[in-house]
């Protein structure tokens, strides 16, 4: 996927401005957080179950190749195959080579994060494969040609009235001709046209919440059941993971999925939980069946070695941008790669290059609101911090900050020049705010005041000299 | 006031010392209420925070090693600010762990250092005499209520003032958009999360909006004048020193 997150300012600019997404956005907006609540607080447990979640995945990161090797061999002893990728591009042409292999013509997806990094749907289609998106918010930004805005909620910056629009547009040729307004029409319209979509696919790609190390099983949680039919009905099931998808074993799962859904949407558990693995572990299964795992590293196993390892126990539950302030004024698009928000300002500078996405990190409170909601407590705040350490350090900030933060540091490394220039801002914006208390167009400092009044310094004089004065007296 | 309690250095923070002074003065006049003698470092400028926040990690270790030197001789180091708090009580010592001269010097002052209402509760335990007849709802601001846990101090506080009701706003927790050096590098996204914060503090019903910021409280108070809202904001200091009648933040004097 093109990587647009240099021009975060710009676009988050135009989000704002952007009518139907705002509207989307208030719409979404307390719903994730509410029910996250309720779900949270009805679950005493739910602080261990976060620390157990924890330790499982810093146990498997510390040994992740023992793991990853492990699950090589569980999986080929049930007669699937790994393939591993360092790159999007060769886990493309994995993929690609599987469906060449069975002279796939239609291929039908479930919504796979991992997929996105890949652009998969654009390389199926290079090559001339129908691709079917059967995630219903998939499904529909597949009809928009865009992206997800979320990562488990991907059409979320969508109206309702988009979607209708969509559907009658999209749908007439299936002669489905009626416009579909309510939500339950909507989904049954989906529901109609992805049913045949299921039967007539050749391969069915899914992505995988998580692996299991011991049993070789990928698992995936949904709400719709798409994935099974995806999964299931094709000869050929392909599941895109990343490396840091495993956890030990089936054991650790109930932990992660008592705590994912959770904090996804505020269920207890997702609808569907299902358990997929190679055809020969089950008896009496057609053992023309295939089983392939595209194993994408993209930098995570360098991730793996630095200061930003804690990001690899993520398990993509959304929780970290559905409570982020800056997420849900500007939607997901404008973070311009595959994940928005806190977890994807840090996944992708390190992804895509820091300086592709120097934006991102900064554009954050730090009002640490992601971190108290993370499941599996990844300190988002610091990790960003870290980042913006890198990126002053590689000199990526622009030439404004970088003088304004020098002259600041002289000035607080200097009292008495600092005491003169405080005194003198003060005096200058005490008399410019006199009459109104305020001061509605603010001289260099026009960002505030574009939306907002500042309230002028009362003083005249500073705090600490008034204080002073006053003493001596 | 004779003093029996201790020595407290007062950090007015930045904010309050060019903006509003007023809370510099309600917030020493707390402190010396609950029994400790005050002192103000004229030596004091910023705590490094905003170049803590935007990755300039050596000059923040300067910075915070100046803020040492200066405060490390009282008993306690107060702020009017959670989030300057937490620079000196969370970040210091991490920050200058790895400096001699300094790393134990830094977790020896931030085991000292206390936002306001903290140390008016958990240390000072307070009287307050103020008499009100108003409606308040307090911010919490989240340097404050996630990096200290600050949550029932300024409630307690506020509580033990005659005739002061607290009612909670929607999405109290929440961000106000301030940000530190974000309000003014993405101020739109800034205009459009206090303008959020805004609705829900009119939506409240109260009288006044309450916090322990002035960072957050002038970029909520602003937004507010902008939209002609009634609603005041004053610090938490000045409203537990008696001063909520004073003008408003961002209110003209008389």
């Amino acid at each position: 996927m093109e990587v647009t997150s240099a021009h975060f300012k710009s676009r988050s600019k135009v989000a704002l401005l952007n009518e139907e997404l705002q509207a989307a956005l208030r719409k979404s907006r307390g719903g994730f957080v509410d029910k996250r609540k309720l779900a949270v607080d009805e679950l005493a447990d739910f602080e261990n179950l976060r620390d157990r979640a924890v330790a499982i995945k810093n146990q498997v990161l510390s040994n992740l190749d023992r793991y990853l090797e492990q699950y090589e061999k569980s999986v080929t002893d049930t007669g699937g195959h790994v393939h591993w990728a360092s790159t999007p591009e060769q886990a493309v042409e994995i993929i690609l080579d599987i469906c060449r292999k069975v002279d796939a013509r239609c291929v039908t997806k479930g919504k796979s994060m991992i997929g996105e990094e890949m652009s998969l749907n654009d390389a199926l289609e290079g090559q001339g494969i129908e691709v079917v998106e059967t995630d219903l918010g998939e499904y529909i930004i597949q009809l928009a040609k865009e992206s997800p805005s979320h990562i488990i909620a991907p059409a979320i910056h969508k109206t309702r009235n988009q979607i209708t629009e969509l559907f009658h547009e999209h749908h007439a040729k299936y002669g489905l001709t009626e416009k579909v307004e309510e939500v339950a029409t909507i989904v049954n319209e989906a529901r109609t046209v992805l049913r045949e979509q299921f039967v007539k696919a050749d391969v069915g790609i899914t992505g995988a919440n998580f692996l299991l190390a011991d049993s070789g099983s990928s698992v995936l949680v949904t709400n719709e059941g798409n994935g099974d039919l995806t999964s299931t009905l094709p000869k050929v099931h392909i599941v895109t993971a990343s490396i840091e998808k495993l956890i030990p074993s089936i054991d650790d799962l109930s932990v992660f999925l008592r705590i994912l859904a959770r904090s996804a949407t505020g269920q207890e558990m997702s609808s569907y939980t299902s358990i997929y693995g190679g055809s020969a572990s089950a008896e009496g299964m057609d053992d023309t069946r295939e089983y392939h795992v595209v194993m994408l590293d993209n930098g995570r196993s360098k991730m793996l070695e630095g200061e930003f390892w804690e990001m690899l126990r993520c398990i993509r539950c959304g929780a970290c941008m559905n409570h982020c302030p800056v997420y849900q004024s500007i939607g997901g698009h404008a973070y311009g790669w595959v994940y928005p928000g806190p977890m994807g300002s840090v996944w992708t500078p390190l992804l895509v290059g820091l300086q592709n996405a120097a934006n991102l990190p900064n554009a954050c409170t730090m009002n640490g609101r992601c971190e108290e909601v993370c499941p599996v407590r990844i300190p988002l705040p610091k990790l960003l911090r870290s980042l913006r350490n890198q990126i002053f350090e590689r000199g990526l900030i622009d030439r404004k900050s970088r003088l304004g933060l020098w002259a600041w540091k002289m000035l607080s490394v200097c009292p008495p020049m600092y005491r003169l220039v405080m005194n003198s801002t003060s005096f200058v914006l005490n008399r410019l705010g006199r009459r109104s208390g305020s001061i509605r167009r603010l001289p260099f400092g026009s960002g505030w005041t574009e939306g907002r009044d500042f309230p002028a310094p009362t003083g005249g004089a500073t705090f600490v000299s008034q204080w002073k004065s006053r003493s001596s007296d | 006031m004779a003093s029996t309690k201790g020595i407290v250095g007062l950090f007015a923070t930045c904010l309050v010392d060019l903006v509003r002074p007023e809370v510099g003065f309600s917030t020493a006049s707390l402190i010396q209420q609950a029994g400790y003698k005050v002192e103000v470092p004229d030596g004091q400028t910023c705590c490094g925070q905003p170049h803590y926040n935007s990755g300039a990690l050596a000059d923040s270790a300067r910075v915070a090693e100046r803020f040492v030197r200066i405060f490390e001789r009282y008993d306690y180091v107060v702020a009017p600010s959670g989030s300057c708090a937490a620079m000196v009580r969370i970040h210091y010592p991490e920050i200058l762990a790895d400096r001699p001269k300094f790393a134990q010097r830094a977790k020896d002052l931030a085991s000292r250092c206390y936002e306001l209402t903290q140390f008016l509760t958990d240390i000072a335990n307070i009287q307050l005499s103020s008499r009100y007849k108003m409606n308040c709802t307090y911010h919490d601001s989240c340097s404050g209520f996630r990096e200290l846990g600050i949550r029932s101090q300024p409630r307690q506080l506020l509580e033990r003032i005659d005739g002061l009701t607290v009612t909670e706003c929607n999405e109290s927790t929440a961000c106000c958009g301030f940000g530190g050096t974000f309000c003014v590098k993405y101020p739109q996204i800034s205009t459009r999360i206090a303008t959020e914060k805004a609705q829900n503090v009119e939506d409240s019903g109260a009288d006044i909006l309450v916090g322990g910021d002035l960072g957050c409280l002038m970029n909520i108070a602003g937004t507010l004048k902008r939209r002609g809202s009634h609603v005041r904001v004053l610090h938490i200091a000045e409203v537990l020193a008696g001063q909520a009648d004073q003008p408003a933040i961002g209110q003209p004097r008389s």
